[in-house]
């Protein structure tokens, strides 16, 4: 079987289209990157509609952190203490038994699915992490800044919204390249923990620990599936690097926040 | 464990709560919370060994050992951590067995991958064939720390080595002026004041250590959340004295509120010895 046929195979297989059996002997190296790049589909979604969902959630969750009001102050705070405090693989299990408790009482029935399930509980986890930097972020605006927009008459919404959030994003974004770049990290451990990947459905470390058990031979599939993820930081620090520039377009150079990659932060 | 649990039948109510959880399985729950604060015990001191091996390796004047040093730093941080995870186990296992096939067996003519096998000579195995139970558990357990280290020294030799850097050059220019040697000036003056720089960073890598401690259950060791699965999975009357529903979103959410007491605790503890360490140096959270 060549290369390319093998493609044809199992290049979507991870999302069902294809030859719908896995391939059981005689494993060629051709199979083994189609198939965890195919598996790659599923990480990709999860990170990018994560990372959408999550940056507005994160914003909101930032602010009310700031907020003055107990009322909204407090379930910020413990919003980003339970999700930041526990680790990601708890959060899965008990999300998914939570849902499946859900389901025998017949409500949001297709929550089980780690299509569903899964990315809620990484948008939420994102959320938080991300809410705990926007938030030191918007605590270290300039005051300078802030004083001057009083100055030119700027209240309220538009003050926020033309001068602190700008800043605040800007001060963010190193940091929230990283979170970004751990987030799709993270998205690995979605198929180990309870979520079923149904008719073998999985991402791009399902089927490369799937390789690894049929061959006992961990030595090829897990440096493809690094490999991968390699692209992926680096596609994600390119993406993100187009947005610092525009963000710091305004600063003279040396004064422009640099992107750095920085230590891996596990969930 | 107490008197009135002969008959389980026929209790109920928080009596029937206390008899349940002090069945022989739960008391296996418990120990298994025991054994992660065991593998955070070992596991802390050998990734900081591991991190500090790392972090001088980085600075090495010898350059393969420099390159080598900065590709254990690079490649751990730019790969998710349980792909490493699922790795290490797999190949440290068949790493230690094929070191041991080459000297124990060096008339072994078989290859030693057939097809989809991995064969050794049986006196190679690890642990041996006829081993009793515990041996392999503890086999399985001390894989898993060396696995732990191994990732977590990257992380750790990451911080060590930015803190190396951050100690300030005069200091190491003084001492070399003082006439000590390169040894010298690394132990007596570089390696006491960069802990102090370190110390963020680490607190930051034990939390992420606390909170990386139920992927042991996928390197196969029966921990916590092994068992909360198995005890939380529905019951029935006929194998159980204790049949009842599905417990398991009650268990895990038992396990959340344990992790985030845990890493409560250990950021109170932490402030305080970053308290304790910055007192009487020039940086800003000294007093």
């Amino acid at each position: 079987m060549t290369c390319l046929a093998t493609i044809q195979d199992y290049g979507l297989r991870a999302i069902g289209i294809g030859e719908r059996l896995l391939p059981k002997e005689d494993f060629t190296l051709c199979q083994q990157f189609t198939l965890i790049g195919s598996g790659l589909i599923w990480n990709i979604y999860f990170g990018v509609l994560a990372l959408a969902f999550g940056f507005f959630i994160a914003n909101a969750v930032a602010l009310a952190k700031s907020a003055r009001s107990p009322w909204l102050r407090k379930p910020a705070e413990w919003f980003v203490l339970v999700f930041r405090g526990s680790p990601l693989f708890i959060q899965f299990f008990l999300a998914y038994f939570l849902f499946l408790t859900l389901k025998q009482a017949g409500i949001l029935t297709w929550l089980t699915s780690a299509q569903a399930g899964a990315l809620v509980v990484l948008v939420l986890n994102t959320a938080a992490y991300s809410a705990e930097i926007f938030h030191g972020a918007l605590r270290s605006v300039p005051r300078g800044e802030v004083e001057a927009a009083d100055a030119y008459g700027f209240t309220g919404w538009s003050r926020f919204i033309r001068i602190i959030w700008p800043t605040s994003m800007r001060l963010a974004w190193p940091a929230y390249t990283n979170e970004a770049i751990f987030l799709f990290h993270a998205t690995t451990l979605v198929f180990f923990s309870g979520f079923p990947a149904w008719q073998q459905k999985g991402d791009a470390l399902y089927y490369a620990s799937y390789f690894a058990d049929k061959t006992f031979n961990p030595f090829i599939p897990y440096p493809i599936v690094a490999m991968y993820f390699i692209i992926v930081s680096v596609t994600l620090i390119g993406g993100f690097g187009l947005v610092n520039r525009r963000l710091n377009r305004h600063l003279p150079q040396d004064r422009r926040s640099k992107l750095k990659y920085r230590p891996q932060i596990i969930r | 464990m107490f008197s009135f649990c002969a008959d389980p039948a026929a209790i109920s109510g928080s009596k029937w709560l206390a008899c349940y959880l002090t069945t022989g399985k739960h008391v296996g729950l418990y120990w298994s919370f025991v054994t992660v604060l065991v593998l955070l015990a070992i596991t802390a001191p050998a990734a900081l060994l591991f991190g500090f091996g790392g972090a001088t390796a980085a600075r090495s004047h010898f350059a393969p050992l420099r390159l080598f040093g900065k590709f254990y730093i690079v490649i751990v941080r730019g790969v998710p951590d349980i792909a490493f995870f699922l790795f290490f186990v797999i190949a440290l296992d068949q790493g230690f067995e094929w070191m041991r096939h080459q000297v124990l067996c060096p008339d072994w003519s078989e290859p030693i991958r057939q097809g989809n096998d991995f064969r050794v000579c049986p006196a190679a195995k690890l642990p041996l064939g006829n081993a009793p139970q515990w041996v392999h558990e503890v086999y399985g357990f001390f894989l898993a720390v060396l696995t732990f280290a191994l990732v977590f020294g990257a992380f750790a030799a990451n911080v060590l080595y930015g803190a190396m850097q951050a100690v300030p050059r005069g200091q190491m220019e003084t001492a070399e002026a003082y006439g000590m040697t390169h040894r010298q000036t690394f132990w007596r003056i570089l390696v006491p004041q960069m802990w102090v720089y370190a110390l963020p960073g680490l607190s930051n890598l034990w939390m992420i250590l606390i909170k990386a401690t139920p992927l042991l259950f996928l390197l196969g060791v029966e921990d916590i959340v092994y068992w909360a699965r198995e005890l939380g999975g529905s019951k029935q009357a006929r194998f159980s004295d204790y049949p009842h529903g599905d417990w398991r979103l009650w268990y895990f959410l038992g396990l959340l509120v344990f992790y985030l007491a845990f890493t409560k605790v250990s950021e109170f503890v932490l402030e305080r010895i970053m308290r304790r360490l910055s007192r009487g140096q020039a940086t800003v959270g000294a007093t």
